[in-house]
């Protein structure tokens, strides 16, 4: 097979991102299991590896430029390792996310977290869902899936808005807990803007496999909270 | 062919429709229909035997000097075919010039070399001008201005295909065909060749063989890629902008040869 340096390097491109987006997306999980948990070590845990993550995101980008310094690549794989540093970015930015809910959870000290942000879970465990599939779609190369992934982003939305609107009524009731329910406004926040980055990845996995690239989320920022 | 039957009126600089060529019994490539645009810079790649300098020399009837070779279908230069009985040959390569993969400057001198296309032509203006204008057009003249006396073998080879190429400006064709221009160069040479090659472009249109495609990709407008057939002649199999081309190719052999997976 001609160029098999060549498939090895892209080989080990795909399956950097692949094992970085899976820690991301485990982390997602944990930063919202750490929140409700209370757990000093696992949020001190959460944010010491964020350096880890970084690390690994300028080692993709660093390999991926070896590869355009040194095997010149053209169409498809030139468009591969090009989605490749993209991606690893928005990676790097949806664990920056996870990082802030684990500060968030470290500021807030030891009072309980209330009830009504039950739905936070479902909201990462969502979020998680869709990057691996859309980790999966770039696996395969598969834009079809990646096309149909934004649009389960919508599910994240009506969450946030569901949680935001109960926080309110929430700090309504409790004036006193008025500094915590910020603080937890901006953990909500936070995931649901990683959610977004789920799409952004779709966009570089549908151009990574046609070429296009389509801009797959209307709103570029977080939908005002309604309520 | 007089000035008449060429005058410029097309829309594109050359256009083969359907053009098949043989040599003997032997097609070396079949049904070409390509459309070169003007004043652009148009590569021709593709594996080697694919045809493409054939199809390359198509274009200023250097395959006739192959006695067995035979054309089909058209070329229009200037709504005219090229390949018609009442076209003089050598007129067409008066107006659409050549430089070779080896560069081969007379074995004269640096000046002469320039001027001697142009004094077989009855060129009557100012020689000395004539000269200079060339040379400064091929980026040369600077480095040979205070040695026109000299052999154009005292040269070194990227000099030497420079001097090539002021040559063929000389003689003012209105397209210069080349051929794997710079694969015998070093890489500075090479770089300097291609820097060339889109000055020239203001002036003239330029149609380029490589099997460079690095060289394609960073030197040319647009991009032709020619592969060869079970019954190995080659053919046309994608045409389009050089940088569509290379970064989101339609045909998938066209990716293949691109990302180095065939060829």
């Amino acid at each position: 097979m001609l160029r098999t340096n060549f498939e090895r390097g892209l080989q080990q491109l795909r399956d950097q991102i692949l094992s970085l987006g899976s820690q991301v997306g485990d982390n997602i999980v944990t930063s919202i299991e750490v929140l409700f948990a209370r757990d000093v070590n696992g949020a001190q845990h959460l944010i010491a590896g964020d350096i880890d993550v970084n690390q690994r995101r300028i080692k993709i980008m660093n390999d991926a430029l070896t590869l355009i310094a040194t095997q010149q690549p053209m169409a498809g794989d030139m468009r591969l390792i090009a989605s490749s540093i993209e991606i690893s970015g928005e990676l790097e930015r949806i664990n920056d996310y996870v990082k802030g809910i684990a500060r968030i959870s470290l500021m807030i000290g030891p009072e309980p977290i209330p009830d009504v942000l039950d739905g936070l879970s479902q909201m990462a465990e969502k979020t998680k869902d869709m990057l691996r599939r859309a980790l999966d779609a770039a696996s395969r190369g598969d834009a079809d899936l990646a096309r149909a992934i934004p649009a389960e982003d919508d599910e994240v939305d009506a969450l946030f808005n569901e949680i935001y609107r109960n926080l309110v009524a929430f700090v309504t009731e409790n004036p006193s807990k008025i500094e915590m329910s910020n603080h937890l406004e901006w953990a909500v926040h936070n995931l649901e803007r990683a959610a977004d980055r789920v799409t952004n990845i779709c966009e570089w996995v549908v151009y990574m496999n046609t070429g296009e690239y389509i801009e797959m989320d209307s709103e570029l920022e977080a939908p005002p909270p309604q309520g | 062919m007089t000035e008449t039957t060429l005058s410029a009126n097309g829309q594109y600089a050359v256009e083969t429709r359907e053009m098949s060529i043989y040599y003997g019994d032997f097609r070396a490539v079949k049904n070409i229909n390509l459309k070169i645009n003007p004043r652009q810079i148009t590569a021709l790649i593709g594996p080697s035997g694919c045809g493409k300098s054939t199809v390359l020399r198509a274009f200023n009837r250097m395959n006739d000097l192959v006695p067995t070779s035979w054309l089909e279908g058209e070329v229009f230069f200037h709504g005219k075919n090229l390949y018609d009985d009442d076209v003089d040959p050598v007129e067409v390569r008066r107006r659409v010039g050549m430089v070779f993969q080896k560069p081969n400057p007379f074995p004269k001198s640096i000046y002469e070399n320039v001027a001697w296309g142009a004094k077989i032509n009855g060129y009557k203006g100012d020689m000395d001008t004539l000269v200079e204008q060339s040379l400064r057009q091929a980026a040369i003249w600077d480095e040979v201005k205070d040695k026109l006396d000299q052999s154009g073998y005292s040269l070194s080879g990227g000099q030497q295909q420079r001097l090539c190429i002021a040559r063929a400006i000389a003689i003012k064709p209105e397209i210069i065909l080349m051929d794997e221009p710079a694969s015998a160069l070093d890489p500075i040479s090479t770089l300097r060749i291609e820097e060339l090659i889109q000055d020239l472009k203001k002036n003239y249109t330029i149609i380029i063989v490589t099997h460079n495609m690095q060289q394609a990709a960073r030197a040319s407008d647009y991009t032709a890629f020619f592969n060869m057939d079970e019954d190995r002649a080659g053919y046309l199999v994608e045409y389009g902008v050089t940088k569509d081309l290379f970064t989101n190719p339609k045909n998938e052999l066209t990716e293949q040869y691109i990302t180095g997976r065939f060829g």
